[in-house]
């Protein structure tokens, strides 16, 4: 990888997102300064333990988990914009299957920055064009009609259908484990749906442990 | 809700909410404009034709289009309790609406025993506080870590490049499975007007069609050398068997 590049890139990448830091910041600032309400310590603890408790490990996790699968530029952009899993991991997935580019080099991480960015520019507009469109016209009230709910309530399921077949019938050793110790999870553990974002990094290291040790073995290359 | 609390809970829309909510839209929309202009200059440099580019940022708008009107559903339940401009901000930013809604929730019950409507300003002030400070690691690791972190993944490359790229596969597999298992799990569904908690046959079968079409499409590409279907073919599987999903629930498949 060119060196220079990848620099220029971590110094950027820095900058905006320690801009981005200070801005999500001053939301909340914002909002009690014009209200004149600010949660008291009291208040604030409780359902922030709650939340760091269980978040803070999860999206530490994720750094490390979705990083190498993002590239450089990507994964400055990415972790700025959220919808990891649901969008900006896949279409950069997507767009370097698409050219056949070999993911984690120069090229790969070329095209997956483009791929998120355009992303990111899209589901913004979206977002915002919808928060306008809530405000003016019957929008909200449309889309809490039950017509569109069974479309939109299996996004997942029609994403990874699709990704999952390219994935596994082209890794069905290393594939195999984790997908079964998925399935028996999901199916037998209570509750379990609510859980899926935690069981990312636990589903990456199950099958880094199993491509390992058949990698070592000579089984794969 | 009396006159007094509507007046109250009309700063959702007041003109600094709009402000600070568009700068900081402004803000990620620049931050994507210059990493993409970046990548773009430097892919032209390393040899990729406009064309390449061109199929790859159109097919990236595409295949995020779905999901992307997905997460406005959500943004109609977030809406109930910040209203659209702050909820946008949020979604738009940082988190995912698995992490927004349960965090706004949790912090409204604890605060007034029950959900979802806040009737107070402090419990809207105190859930957008906790849901910024409850997601904030990665902006903090990545500048502090990540290069260190990349160094340590371009070593390992180095050293042996077959294993990259099957630890590579593996990292997608390893998220993939996650996902595959999720289809399966027993969820609340609505059947003959009672709240049943089973295994959704209609997420099996939305995951199953989007299989089959990418399949459909693999054939495609392969008989009649369609090679501009192959930045399409995961977007289309995913935006058809969602429309499938419709069908499949008219006819009774829950």
């Amino acid at each position: 990888m060119n060196k220079a590049y990848q620099d220029q890139l971590h110094l950027s990448g820095r900058y905006f997102m320690l801009g981005a830091l200070l801005l999500f910041i001053s939301a909340p600032i914002t909002l009690s300064l014009v209200t004149g309400e600010w949660p008291t310590f009291i208040e604030f603890l409780p359902g922030f333990i709650a939340t760091a408790s269980v978040f803070w490990p999860i999206t530490t996790i994720e750094v490390f988990t979705f990083t190498p699968m993002l590239g450089t530029g990507s994964s400055y952009l990415a972790f700025v914009t959220g919808n990891l899993t649901s969008i900006k991991v896949p279409v950069a997935l997507n767009a370097q299957d698409a050219l056949n580019v070999e993911k984690g080099s120069e090229a790969g991480d070329l095209i997956s920055t483009i791929a998120v960015a355009t992303s990111s520019i899209v589901t913004t507009l979206i977002i915002l064009l919808g928060a306008i469109l809530f405000i003016v016209t019957p929008l909200g009230t449309f889309l809490e009609s039950d017509v569109l709910n069974p479309a939109f309530d299996n996004v997942l399921p029609a994403l990874f259908g699709a990704l999952g077949f390219v994935y596994i019938s082209k890794r069905l050793k290393i594939a195999a484990i984790p997908i079964l110790f998925m399935l028996m999870f999901f199916l037998f553990v209570p509750n379990s749906m609510g859980l899926v974002g935690a069981m990312v990094p636990v589903g990456v290291l199950i099958s880094i442990i199993v491509s390992r040790i058949l990698y070592k073995k000579g089984m794969i290359k | 809700m009396s006159e007094i609390e509507v007046c109250h809970m009309d700063f959702k829309n007041s003109v600094w909410i709009y402000l600070v909510v568009g700068i900081i839209f402004s803000y990620v929309l620049m931050q994507s404009i210059f990493f993409l202009v970046r990548a773009y200059k430097k892919a032209i440099e390393s040899g990729f034709t406009k064309e390449d580019l061109k199929k790859t940022i159109l097919s990236s708008a595409v295949f995020t289009l779905a999901p992307s009107f997905a997460i406005l559903i959500g943004l109609v339940t977030l809406t109930n309790i910040f209203g659209s401009m702050l909820a946008g901000m949020r979604l738009g930013t940082l988190g995912a609406l698995t992490y927004e809604l349960p965090t706004a929730e949790l912090v409204i019950r604890t605060l007034q025993g029950f959900t979802p409507q806040p009737t107070e300003v402090r419990m809207i002030t105190t859930a957008l506080w906790v849901m910024t400070f409850g997601c904030i690691p990665p902006l903090l690791i990545i500048p502090l870590f990540f290069k260190k972190y990349n160094n340590k993944l371009q070593d390992i490359k180095k050293k042996d490049n077959t294993w990259n790229q099957v630890m590579m596969d593996a990292l997608f597999i390893g998220m993939i499975s996650a996902f595959v298992g999720f289809v399966v799990a027993p969820r609340e569904l609505e059947i003959n007007g009672e709240l049943v908690t089973r295994i959704s046959l209609l997420s099996i079968l939305v995951f199953l069609t989007s299989s089959v079409l990418i399949i459909i499409f693999g054939v495609l590409i392969k008989k009649f050398k369609w090679e501009w279907l192959k930045n399409y073919a995961l977007p289309l599987s995913m935006i058809f068997s969602m429309a499938m999903a419709l069908v499949y629930f008219q006819m009774g498949v829950r």
